[in-house]
């Protein structure tokens, strides 16, 4: 058994090395075995005239022009603990199909990650929002973001998507800290959960300012660690959204000190300003800011704090009463939210070029996921250009039933 | 209808037989009013029904025997038709001398205009040879006996055809044979044209006979025309054979195909229009490009989330293999947008046609991407919930 692993391990190299010569392709049922014989048998990739679709180079922090195009691999403890809920979904599906998570690295990712390593900490916040058509890999570019970030030991505060908090809430209490605004304990509680498993090691560090007092007997004193603010959130589900409300506070008002930088990482940020789908008993519908966590995220991304950066993104997938083909700044975020984030960097995401569309085909092919005869040769790929027209998110749904 | 009458005496020729609405395909119930008319003498009379004992009382019968018209009958017709034909040129304010079938056509179309779907339901006016079919004259004089020797065969224009032939065939065999003794016998080869021509089929021959025949009766006629034609023939037998050949046009030739335009950059675009169910496309096919498609000027990918519409555009390029080479600029309107992708795809696959070889055309009209699609939502009928769909039946 372990012979045949390796002998079709061997082939696998000698097709890598002479030029991915696709005959030599076999297909098998189990992918994990085969990944990970080929990553033990990996070395420096050879110029080969296609477009390679891999790199060793798994820190965000050293990436560069010359690796656009290809896919950098995290591994999996990384995996959970940098991003416990920031993946899309169906990645999450690519992640356990493949049991490696590879992210590619493009040119609008590369341009923000320049300009985070250049950022002055004294000054305000910069805010930078990516947009772009619906599956062009926003969410994506940002995890990656966020994976730069993590491994430069900054603080992150990162919503998987705003928008799951503006819709389908069961449970809305009347918020104890300020009688005219909504709790969702659900939302608050499982943020919380998340938040600290990301961000362990600082929650002991940083220590809270303020005497909070919860009900008549709990209360958290002056200098104790966040975590015990954390801890209350998540046992006590009532508390939950206050909880979160004091972290952010807490947050953007020591991160100005210079002990740790902050990153703001929010998706879908147009739903802070958009309708939400809420409604009171009365069926009179909530607006945004009567919803608490609504209310605390906005003072988040307001630049008026130093020590770390925002990045926003705005998509109409999750959105509520936009438009199908909305997909810039100013029509998603409203009037409002346009002049409340103004000034803003705008980082557009667009499709694939050919050389990304390339790399993205071999690494299908590498993982053998595409297993249609033609995929491998020159027709079959223009098929698969024409009918996606090099959109990331298309592509990969198209080749999900190939 | 049909006027019952006799034309009486000892008619030497062909007399249309009347037995009130007997059809005369009933070979028993022509004898015994054959054997009547002879009995009651010369006279003109009229033939009742009493004679004939397949008439029934039943009204729908009739529906089912063929009606038979008297040759006076379908003279009066014919007299009609042409007196009505110089009317209807006089209508229009046209020359009745020089008033053809076309132009009959044109006047009834424009005086009758029908939005039926059906062409054969629409109004015609016709000379009456096209219109009444044609019917067999008695084939038997007064004393009973059979005007033609192959009568009792059954089929008797059928043989009569196969015994012409086998006649000319046997004449041809001679005259090689004769030429062969004289030595002048020289191998001509036949040269005829394969493609434009085709043998009748059986119905048409069926209707040229008026008889009916059978699949071996009509494989054996073919047979011999065809060991006919392979010998070296003359004139006459070349004739005969032509007879029996209707000619086939190709399809393709009518497809005109349109030049190449040029712009002011000197790019080379074709233009072509499509409609499908009630969308209407007009698309600009670039000569070089990248594969990018602007529909109303929205890219392809938003305005078509659905994948099997943009696999519809891509099927003309795929099949020519053209997959990234041409732009193509469109504006479509109406329909849902399932018809507007099929538009789409019949006006790029005709503008493309400018761009490729007369084989390549061929080949996509073949595949079917040139036509049409003729199909259209069917009209609600009046009883039925739908269009086909009937309301729900109750037993009570």
């Amino acid at each position: 058994m372990s012979t045949g692993i390796m002998l079709k391990g061997m082939t696998r190299l000698v097709s890598r090395v002479h030029k991915l010569d696709p005959g030599r392709f076999l297909h098998s049922g189990t992918q994990a075995p085969q990944c990970l014989v080929a990553r033990l048998d990996n070395q420096v990739p050879t110029e080969s005239p296609r477009a390679i679709s891999r790199t060793l180079e798994n820190d965000p922090a050293k990436h560069g022009e010359q690796h656009v195009g290809q896919h950098y691999n995290i591994s999996i403890q990384e995996l959970k603990t940098v991003f416990p809920h920031g993946l899309p979904p169906r990645f999450v599906m690519q992640v356990k199909t493949f049991n490696e998570a590879c992210l590619m690295v493009r040119k609008p990712a590369l341009e923000l990650l320049h300009y985070l390593k250049n950022t002055n900490f004294a000054h305000p916040a910069v805010r930078y929002v990516l947009y772009g058509e619906k599956g062009t890999g926003k969410t994506l570019s940002l995890c990656h973001i966020i994976h730069f970030c993590a491994k430069q030991d900054w603080l992150i505060l990162h919503i998987p998507d705003a928008h799951l908090w503006v819709k389908n809430c069961r449970d809305l209490l009347q918020s104890t800290y300020n009688k005219h605004r909504f709790d969702q304990p659900l939302e608050a509680s499982v943020w919380l959960k998340n938040f600290k498993t990301a961000n362990e090691r600082f929650l002991s560090q940083i220590k809270v300012q303020d005497k909070y007092v919860w009900n008549k007997r709990e209360s958290t004193e002056k200098g104790s660690p966040l975590a015990e603010v954390v801890e209350q959130g998540i046992m006590r589900v009532r508390n939950a959204t206050d909880a979160v409300g004091i972290v952010l506070k807490e947050l953007k008002r020591q991160s100005s000190l210079g002990i740790f930088r902050l990153l703001v990482a929010v998706d879908g940020v147009n739903a802070l300003w958009g309708r939400t789908t809420l409604k009171r008993e009365d069926k009179s519908p909530i607006a945004p800011e009567e919803l608490a966590l609504i209310y605390n995220l906005r003072k988040m991304v307001k630049n008026d704090w130093q020590g770390g950066a925002i990045v926003l993104t705005v998509s109409q997938t999750g959105s509520l009463f936009k438009p199908r083909k909305a997909y810039l700044p100013q029509e998603l975020l409203g009037k409002e939210g346009f002049d409340t984030l103004d000034p803003f960097i705008p980082i557009l995401v667009s499709n694939y070029n050919p050389k990304e569309f390339e790399a993205c085909i071999q690494y299908y092919l590498e993982n053998n996921w595409l297993q249609h005869e033609k995929a491998h040769t020159e027709e079959g790929k223009k098929e698969l250009l024409f009918l996606s027209n090099r959109n990331p998110g298309l592509l990969e749904r198209l080749c999900a039933y190939l | 209808m049909a006027a019952p009458c006799v034309s009486c005496g000892a008619a030497a020729s062909y007399r249309l037989f009347l037995a009130g609405r007997v059809s005369f395909a009933r070979e028993q119930g022509l004898w015994k009013a054959a054997a009547a008319g002879l009995q009651t003498g010369t006279s003109c009379q009229i033939l009742r029904l009493k004679h004939s004992p397949a008439v029934t009382t039943k009204k729908n019968v009739a529906a089912l025997r063929r009606e038979s018209y008297t040759v006076d009958f379908i003279k009066k017709q014919i007299e009609e038709f042409n007196i009505g034909k110089r009317h209807l040129a006089n209508m229009m304010g046209e020359d009745p001398e020089t008033f053809t079938q076309e132009d009959i056509d044109r006047a009834i179309t424009y005086l009758f205009p029908s939005g039926l779907f059906e062409k054969r339901a629409r109004p015609i006016m016709k000379h009456p040879e096209e219109i009444f079919p044609k019917q067999r004259a008695i084939q038997w004089g007064e004393d009973g006996r059979p005007f033609h020797f192959l009568f009792y065969t059954g089929k008797q224009s059928y043989y009569s055809l196969m015994h012409e032939a086998y006649g000319k065939v046997l004449h041809v065999e001679e005259r090689q044979d004769q030429l062969r003794a004289k030595g002048l016998f020289s191998e001509k080869p036949k040269t005829k044209d394969p493609i434009g021509s085709r043998w009748l089929i059986k119905e048409e021959l069926e209707e040229m006979l008026v008889e009916k025949l059978s699949d071996q009766d009509y494989a054996q006629f073919i047979r011999l025309l065809e060991r006919l034609s392979a010998l070296p023939c003359d004139a006459a037998e070349e004739e005969f054979v032509g007879r029996f050949r209707r000619t086939v046009t190709v399809q393709s030739k009518k497809h005109l195909i349109e030049p190449l335009q040029y712009d002011e950059q000197g790019m080379a675009f074709s233009t072509g229009q499509g409609k499908r169910k009630t969308a209407n496309a007009e698309a600009v096919v670039y000569g070089h490009g990248s594969g990018k498609i602007e529909i109303n000027g929205v890219d392809y990918l938003l305005y078509f989330p659905v994948t099997q519409d943009r696999e519809q555009l891509m099927f003309p390029f795929h099949f020519l293999d053209r997959l990234g080479k041409h732009d193509v600029t469109c504006t479509v309107s109406g329909g849902g947008r399932s018809s507007q992708a099929g538009a789409i795809r019949l006006a790029v696959a005709r503008a493309l046609c400018s761009f490729i070889t007369e084989d390549e055309v061929e080949w996509m009209r073949q595949a079917g991407l040139l036509t049409t699609d003729p199909r259209v939502r069917e009209r609600k009928k009046p009883g039925q919930e739908g269009a086909r769909r009937k309301f729900t039946w109750k037993k009570r």
